[in-house]
C-alpha cells in the first residue's frame, strides 16, 4: 500500500522526459544534448581541462588557437579553451544556486501575502509590484553598487532578481489553492496553520514555481555573466564568461578569441536552456509567462 | 480622462517613496560604519565625530530617512567623495547620451520588430515566420555585450565604418557616434518586438470584428492594419515599455564596451571607486526613469484603448 503511494509520483515524471524527447523535434534534442554537455564538462572542469586556467605564461602571450590551445591565448598566456571550461562551472553554479535561492523566499513572501492576506498583503504586494517594475539586470546592477563583489553577493544580487517573480507566481497560486475545499477541511478539523501551509498549500503550488525557476536558470546565467562583464560579478582572475569578455574587451588588439568562444559559448547554453523550457513549458502547460 | 491620469500620478507617489526607502535601507546595510568607509582606517576620532555630523548621521533615523527622501526628490544628491564635483551636474552632463542611445534603439527596435511580426503573423508557419522565430530565440540568447564586442570588432576596428569610442560633439557626429551602440541594442528588442506582435497579431486576426471586416470585402492590409494591428497595440505598449526599460539596463555595458558617456558608466565607474554620492545618484535617477517609463505607459493605455476610460 504505502510503496505503491511512494512510487506513483514518479510514473508521470519519466513520462514527461520521454514526451519531451520523443517528439518529432530536433530543436528540442539538440537544446537537451548542449545542456547535457554543458552540466557534463561544468562538472568535470578541472580534469578535463587540458591547462591550469589561472596558469600564467609570458612566453606565450596572445597566441592563435593551435593543437596545445585550442583557443588560443590570453593577454596574460593563460589558456582560454580551459578557462571557458572552468566559466562553466561558475555559470552553472549562479544557474543553479540563484533561482533556487529566489524560489524559496520568493515562495515565503508570496504565501504568506496570498494566504494570510489583509495588510501582510499590502506589503508584500506592493513591493513585488514596485521591484517587478524594475528590470532583473537593472535591479541586480542596482544591488551590486551596494553591496559589491563577492561570491555569496553575487548570489544574493541575482537572487533577489528574481524574487519579485516567484512571489507573484506563489501569491497567485496560494489564492487559487485556497479556494480548495481541503483547505476549508484541514481548518475544520483544527489543523494548526503551520502545518496546513507545509502539507496543504506548498506540495499544491509547487509544479508551477519548479517550472519557473527551470526557465530561470538561463535567466541567471545570463545575468551572473552580464554582471561579470560589468566588474560586479565574479572578479577575476576566476574564470568566468561575462569576465573573460571583459578581460577580452581589454585585450581587443590582441586576440579576439577569448570574446568569440566565451561569447558563444553563453549564447549556445542560454539558447538550449530556452528552448527546453519553452518545450517543458508547452508539455506541463501552467499557465505562466 | 483627467481625472485617471490624476489617479495614475498620485499612484507614483507611493511606489517612488518605498522606491527610495529600499534605496535607504540598502545603503544603511552596508557592512562597517560609513564614516570609515568613507574616510578610511586612520581617520581620526575628530574627523570622523565631524564627518558624521557633516552626514547626519547622528540624526535619529527618521530624520535621515526624512532628509534622504528630501534631498532625493529635490535631485540634490551630494558631491563626488573624488572629483568634488556636484553629483547632480555629473548626471546631468551624461544623462543625454543615456536617453539617446535608448530611444535610438528603441526606435529601430520598432521599426525592424513591427513589421517582422506582422509578417510572421501573417504568413504563420510558412518561412517568415520560422526565420523570425529563429531570429527572436537567437535574439534572446545572444548577450548584448556580446553582440556589441563582435560588432566592434568587425565594423569599427576592421572595417572602421564606426568610431571606436566616445560620443561625438555635434548633431551629426553624435549621431554618427550612437549609430554601431543602438543596433547593438536593437538587434535584441527586434526579436523582443517582434514575437510580441507576432503574438498580439495571431490573437486579434482570430476575432470576429476581423472576420466581418474581411467577409464586408475589406482588403486584406487594410484589415490588418485597421482592425488587427490597432487592436494589437495595447500588448505591443506593454512591450514597448518592458523594451524601453531593458534597454536602459542594456545601455549600462554598451556604455562600457563603446567607451560612451552615459548614466551606465557613471555608476559602473562610480562603483569601482567606492564612490557613494555617485553610486547613490545613479541608483536613485535609474530608479526615477523606472517608475516615469511605467508611468506613462499606463497613461499611455488610457489614450490608447478607449475602454479603460470607461472601466476605471
Amino acid at each position: 500500500m504505502s510503496a505503491s503511494i511512494d512510487l506513483a509520483p514518479e510514473a508521470p515524471r519519466i513520462s514527461v522526459l520521454r514526451r519531451l524527447f520523443a517528439r518529432e523535434s530536433p530543436a528540442t534534442r539538440i537544446a537537451g544534448a548542449i545542456v547535457l554537455g554543458f552540466i557534463t564538462v561544468a562538472l568535470l572542469a578541472p580534469w578535463i581541462a587540458p591547462h591550469d586556467p589561472l596558469a600564467q605564461s609570458y612566453l606565450r602571450i596572445n597566441t592563435y588557437p593551435s593543437a596545445e590551445h585550442w583557443l588560443g591565448t590570453d593577454q596574460f598566456g593563460r589558456d582560454v579553451f580551459s578557462r571557458l571550461l572552468h566559466g562553466a562551472r561558475t555559470s552553472l553554479i549562479f544557474g543553479l544556486l540563484s533561482p533556487a535561492i529566489a524560489a524559496v523566499i520568493g515562495t515565503a513572501l508570496g504565501v504568506a501575502a496570498g494566504y494570510f492576506g489583509g495588510l501582510v498583503d499590502r506589503v508584500v504586494s506592493r513591493l513585488i509590484d514596485t521591484l517587478l517594475a524594475f528590470p532583473e539586470l537593472l535591479l541586480a546592477i542596482m544591488v551590486a553598487a551596494v553591496l559589491g563583489g563577492g561570491f555569496w553577493n553575487v548570489v544574493m544580487v541575482i537572487s533577489v532578481a528574481f524574487v519579485p517573480g516567484f512571489a507573484r507566481v506563489a501569491r497567485a497560486s496560494t489564492l487559487a489553492v485556497k479556494q480548495e475545499p481541503y483547505i476549508e477541511a484541514a481548518v475544520a478539523v483544527g489543523l494548526g496553520t503551520p502545518k496546513i501551509i507545509a502539507r496543504h498549500v506548498l506540495p499544491n503550488i509547487a509544479a508551477p514555481i519548479v517550472v519557473l525557476a527551470t526557465l530561470w536558470v538561463a535567466s541567471a546565467i545570463r545575468l551572473e555573466a552580464s554582471l561579470s562583464f560589468l566588474g560586479l560579478g565574479t572578479q577575476p582572475p576566476h574564470p568566468s564568461w561575462g569576465n573573460i569578455i571583459r578581460d577580452g574587451l581589454g585585450n581587443i588588439f590582441g586576440s579576439p578569441w577569448p570574446i568569440i568562444g566565451a561569447g558563444f559559448a553563453i549564447t549556445a547554453v542560454v539558447l538550449a536552456f530556452n528552448v527546453l523550457g519553452d518545450a517543458l513549458r508547452d508539455l506541463l502547460d501552467p499557465d505562466i509567462t | 480622462m483627467l481625472r485617471m491620469f490624476g489617479a495614475r500620478l498620485l499612484d507614483a507617489v507611493p511606489t517612488v517613496l518605498l522606491v527610495l526607502t529600499l534605496v535607504f535601507i540598502a545603503l544603511r546595510l552596508l557592512p562597517g560604519d560609513p564614516a570609515l568607509v568613507v574616510l578610511g582606517d586612520y581617520a581620526t576620532q575628530e574627523q570622523l565625530v565631524l564627518f558624521r555630523a557633516q552626514m547626519g548621521l547622528d540624526q535619529p533615523l527618521w530624520w535621515q530617512w526624512f532628509a534622504f527622501i528630501r534631498d532625493m526628490v529635490t535631485l540634490d544628491f551630494g558631491e563626488s567623495m573624488i572629483s568634488r564635483q556636484p553629483v547632480g551636474a555629473l548626471i546631468a552632463e551624461n544623462l543625454p547620451y543615456t536617453i539617446e542611445l535608448t530611444l535610438a534603439a528603441t526606435g529601430i527596435g520598432l521599426i525592424l520588430g513591427i513589421p517582422m511580426g506582422v509578417l510572421a503573423a501573417v504568413h504563420r508557419n510558412r518561412w517568415p515566420d520560422r526565420g523570425a522565430r529563429v531570429f527572436s530565440l537567437v535574439g534572446y540568447a545572444v548577450p548584448d555585450f556580446y553582440l556589441g564586442a563582435l560588432l566592434l570588432i568587425v565594423f569599427a576596428l576592421n572595417l572602421g565604418w564606426f568610431p571606436i569610442n566616445g560620443g561625438g560633439v555635434a548633431f551629426w557626429d553624435r549621431m554618427y557616434h550612437v549609430a554601431l551602440p543602438a543596433i547593438t541594442l536593437a538587434m535584441v528588442k527586434t526579436a523582443f518586438i517582434g514575437r510580441l506582435t507576432r503574438a498580439a497579431l495571431l490573437e486579434t486576426l482570430s476575432r470576429d470584428y476581423v472576420r466581418t471586416a474581411r467577409a464586408k470585402g475589406g482588403r486584406e492590409p487594410r484589415v490588418i492594419a485597421r482592425h488587427a494591428l490597432r487592436n494589437a497595440l495595447l500588448p505591443i505598449t506593454t512591450g514597448l515599455g518592458l523594451s524601453l526599460l531593458a534597454t536602459l539596463s542594456g545601455s549600462v555595458a554598451i556604455e562600457l564596451i563603446f567607451n560612451r558617456p552615459g548614466i551606465g558608466e557613471v555608476l559602473i565607474s562610480a562603483i569601482a571607486k567606492r564612490d557613494y554620492p555617485v553610486i547613490q545618484g545613479g541608483v536613485v535617477v535609474f530608479a526615477f526613469f523606472v517608475v516615469a517609463i511605467n508611468l506613462i505607459i499606463d497613461l499611455a493605455y488610457i489614450l490608447i484603448d478607449p475602454r479603460l476610460r470607461v472601466q476605471a
